[in-house]
């Protein structure tokens, strides 16, 4: 199972654990089994059938660039972040 | 100076030819967004707010649209309603209900400047005339200037719908986002502490400061097409914003990008561009806008002003054990500020176990802030910066030995979790260190050295690139990237290495919508990196496709056919190698015109680091500062063009040393600026700056076949904190406030004055 690192202010969702186990072969699935789990995160990581344009995704340390359709492994560390630009 | 780690033996990288669109320029033949005309033009000219805050009761534009030569007249009633969300626009997550307010106020102005209504007129004179009889109903509503103001409790609020998770659905709120960043145990951290400081920072809205106004000139066809000549960082961006403002399909608009006088992130944003076009929607023909140096400053994107107060730890021996950060960025009229990357920065070069960042977006009666460089870090450098300085001085240690022995490595955790790959902060330390300015001795009085470091994330995107193989063996690379600071020189000079060509063999164009696939704007530092990917890219698929004319010519399969320093070849008798050059002239005998194309979504961006040392001499009469050296040292991987590399390190530092000393928007207690001109918004000149010594270091970005990392963005970070630790060290006052302009310091000259004065006075009772 991948892990996946909770940011701090969706901690409340999983009852304070910074990490937890989700399985999913794409960052869609994994969304999936965490909202199976913990009900609330689709509601904080996914618009239309995506990844919010405000969130990033980090698969073992590179920012993925498919949205839901990025590939997650089984033994992946996935974070969710802000989303950003530059100048 | 060079600190190369890249050991790559490359013949055109690396070199300084010289830029390929300079003759353009210095002959005055290159087209700015403001040099073009069509028959038929048109002038718009756009009536603004002159309130911080106020209800829009009603407007009239009747007598204005009476007026001889004038040709239409549009208010946000023209705009199309869109859906109050975020949407995914090209590479930014926009709202496009707020884009669509802030470019045309709809029931509010919320800063001094914001647009109400637009002219066309046949005259800009005649335009401008027109929008002395446009009539605006306001009902003004106190200003609210500062986060502190709208963070209060019972602040007049400036966007009724707008909500955050955390106060609930019911509640208004000045304060759009809250993010948190949490890690180990902030108590137990500070506990084992043998140092802690803490301090609170406020740093003045500054605005990017680039020369050339924002302009359009928009073109509307009868077919529902239309086209749009701008000056943008961004053409694609532009059109799919405008499509969205508009209710335009995003096919049915080209955007051609103008040369670019300066956009250091301001320009990646839409203002007239949409309105030129709904203008010449109406009037059916072309119209141009452009704005004012005033207009520039009061309503188009400066960056945030903020408040940040920053508190570390650390034992000893100099090892950071804790830090704890609130902050709180101006996000303008709209949400939107970088304080989310301002958190994910702040402390970014360090290894630091436990920490706490709060961070929030709070909208006051400024207008929307836009990118600046780095966008959020500067401003949260200075306070950490600072801190870190102070620490430093605490443990008797020297600050870029205090850098680098918390500094951040590979597999250090980042702010928000990810651990990092192969990074160069601690290369760009040692460079400070080593370099001739850190051992040089300074001497006299009120002088003092400074140091700082900053770090920057760089963004990878999407780029495309087609390169060209003429009949004479001369190429072309055709990008969709806007050339801001050495993109057409780096893509020539990245095809001509693949394709062992002369960097002036290789003719670079930016070109428009229609013409390229996509491309992201250019900015986060991504240019060089992910178009440069491309280029990269398609002058292999070159190389594919010539190494099949060749097997051709020889009678061979391509993959017998070996390509290497700039030849082809192949085992067997009487075949002598050809150069891309002598393939040129083969290509209409063996299947025609070669032309190699290639698209990147770039992965593994590797982030950038910077380090800065500055000399100042405070005068203690004034609180004048002088900058007496300045030298800056970034990571960028790989150094395509050493000077325009060097170039943008200057260019960061210069602008960070206006950011530290000078530059502040100054608004009057009725929320309007009086310092719309470059008279009194005072950026720095010549005059201001020593020349600005670089060291360059190059840590190649694991994954990228040229090992390039950004450039244009993380030397703007360090430069304030590294002039406020000088100050510091040359006259024992922490400077917590940007601008440090004379007023400033020269206030805290007095007040640390006065201290020991009393103090003296106290001990003699």
């Amino acid at each position: 199972m991948a892990t996946v690192v909770i940011p701090a202010q969706l901690r409340k969702l999983t009852g304070g654990k910074d990490r937890v186990s989700a399985t999913g072969r794409n960052v869609g699935k994994l969304i999936e089994d965490l909202e199976r789990q913990f009900p609330g995160f689709h509601e904080q990581l996914l618009q239309d059938g995506d990844v919010k344009p405000s969130i990033a995704v980090s698969i073992d340390g590179e920012m993925g660039t498919g949205g839901v359709l990025e590939p997650v492994r089984e033994d992946s560390e996935v974070f969710f972040l802000p989303a950003l630009g530059g100048g | 100076m060079a600190a190369s780690a890249n050991g790559q033996g490359y013949k055109v990288i690396g070199t300084r030819p010289i830029r390929h669109d300079g003759v353009d320029k210095v002959t005055g033949r290159a087209k700015y967004g403001a040099d073009f005309s069509f028959p038929g033009m048109l002038f718009g000219k756009v009536l603004r707010s002159p309130y911080a805050h106020a209800n829009i009761k009603s407007i009239k534009t009747e007598k204005a649209l009476a007026m001889p030569g004038v040709k239409a007249v549009i208010t946000s009633a023209d705009l199309p309603e869109i859906a109050d969300k975020m949407e995914q626009a090209g590479e930014q997550a926009v709202n496009m209900a707020q884009l669509s307010a802030n470019i045309l106020a709809r029931d509010k102005v919320l800063y001094d400047g914001h647009a109400v209504a637009v002219v066309a007129a046949t005259s800009p004179h005649i335009a401008e005339e027109a929008l002395r009889l446009i009539e605006v109903d306001y009902e003004v509503l106190p200003p609210v200037m500062s986060v502190e103001a709208a963070m209060e409790p019972g602040a007049p609020i400036l966007l009724p719908r707008l909500r955050n998770k955390e106060e609930g659905p019911d509640k208004q709120t000045n304060v759009a986002t809250h993010l948190q960043f949490k890690r180990g145990d902030l108590n137990e951290g500070f506990k084992s502490a043998d140092y802690v400081v803490e301090r609170e920072f406020k740093t003045a809205m500054v605005h990017q400061g680039y020369i050339e106004p924002h302009n359009a000139v928009g073109i509307y066809n009868a077919d529902g097409h239309a086209t749009i000549y701008c000056s943008t960082q961004g053409s694609f961006l532009v059109r799919s914003l405008s499509s969205a403002v508009l209710g335009i399909p995003e096919g049915n608009l080209k955007v051609v990008p103008a040369e670019i006088g300066g956009g250091f992130g301001g320009k990646t944003t839409i203002y007239l561009e949409p309105l030129s076009v709904l203008l010449s929607k109406k009037t059916g023909h072309p119209v141009k806008l452009t704005m004012s140096r005033a207009e520039v400053l009061r309503a188009t994107g400066p960056t945030s002003g903020s408040t940040i107060r920053c508190k570390m730890g650390c034992s000893k021996d100099g090892k950071l054990v804790a830090a704890q950060v609130w902050m709180a960025y101006e996000a303008g009229g709209f949400p939107g500020s970088p304080v989310g990357a301002g958190a994910m920065t702040i402390i970014a070069p360090y290894n630091i176990p436990n920490m706490l960042i709060d961070a929030y977006d709070v909208v006051v009666n400024r207008p929307k802030t836009a990118a600046y460089r780095a966008p959020g870090a500067t401003n949260a450098a200075m306070a950490s910066e600072t801190v870190i300085d102070e620490l430093a001085d605490k443990c008797g240690i020297d600050p870029c030995d205090f850098r680098i022995m918390n500094g951040a490595k590979e597999g250090t955790p980042q702010t928000a979790g990810p651990p990092y790959r192969r990074i160069g902060f601690i290369e760009t330390v040692e460079a400070i260190k080593n370099s001739p300015h850190y051992k040089s001795k300074l001497e006299g009085p009120n002088r003092g050295r400074g140091v700082a470091s900053g770090f920057w994330f760089n963004v990878g995107l999407q780029s495309s690139s087609i390169v060209n193989i003429h009949t004479d063996g001369t190429a072309s690379v055709v990008i969709g990237s806007v050339d801001i600071g050495g993109t057409r020189a780096a893509q020539a000079m990245i095809a001509a290495e693949v394709l062992g060509l002369d960097a002036n063999d290789v003719r670079p164009l930016v070109t428009d919508t229609d013409s390229i696939g996509h491309t992201d704007v250019t900015g986060g530092s991504r240019t060089a990196f992910a178009t440069g990917w491309a280029t990269y890219e398609a002058a292999q698929d070159v190389v594919r496709q010539l190494k099949e004319r060749a097997a051709k010519l020889w009678e061979k399969k391509p993959e017998e056919i070996a390509f290497n320093n700039g030849q082809f070849s192949a085992q067997g008798d009487g075949i002598k190698p050809m150069t891309v050059k002598e393939m040129a002239g083969r290509l209409a005998r063996t299947g025609g015109p070669v032309s190699g194309r290639a698209t990147v979504n770039a992965r593994g961006v590797g982030p950038a680091f910077a380090t800065c040392a500055v000399d100042v001499q405070v005068d203690p009469d004034t609180g004048k500062v002088d900058i007496l050296r300045a030298t800056i040292a970034q990571d960028v991987g790989t150094a395509i063009h050493p000077s325009y590399v060097e170039g943008q390190m200057q260019g960061g530092t210069a602008q960070g040393i206006g950011w530290a000393l000078n530059e502040e928007y100054f608004y009057d207690e009725k929320g309007v600026l009086r310092n719309s001109g470059l008279l009194d918004y005072r950026m720095p000149t010549c005059l201001d700056l020593p020349r600005i010594e670089t060291c360059i270091v190059e840590v190649p970005t694991p994954g990228h076949p040229l090992g390039i990392r950004g450039v244009g963005e993380v030397s703007i970070i360090p430069p304030p904190a590294a002039v406020a630790n000088a100050i510091a060290h040359a006259i024992g006052v922490r400077m917590t406030e940007l601008p440090m302009s004379p007023p400033r310091v020269l206030k805290a000259i007095l007040s640390k004055r006065g201290t020991a004065e009393t103090q003296a006075a106290a001990a003699g009772r």
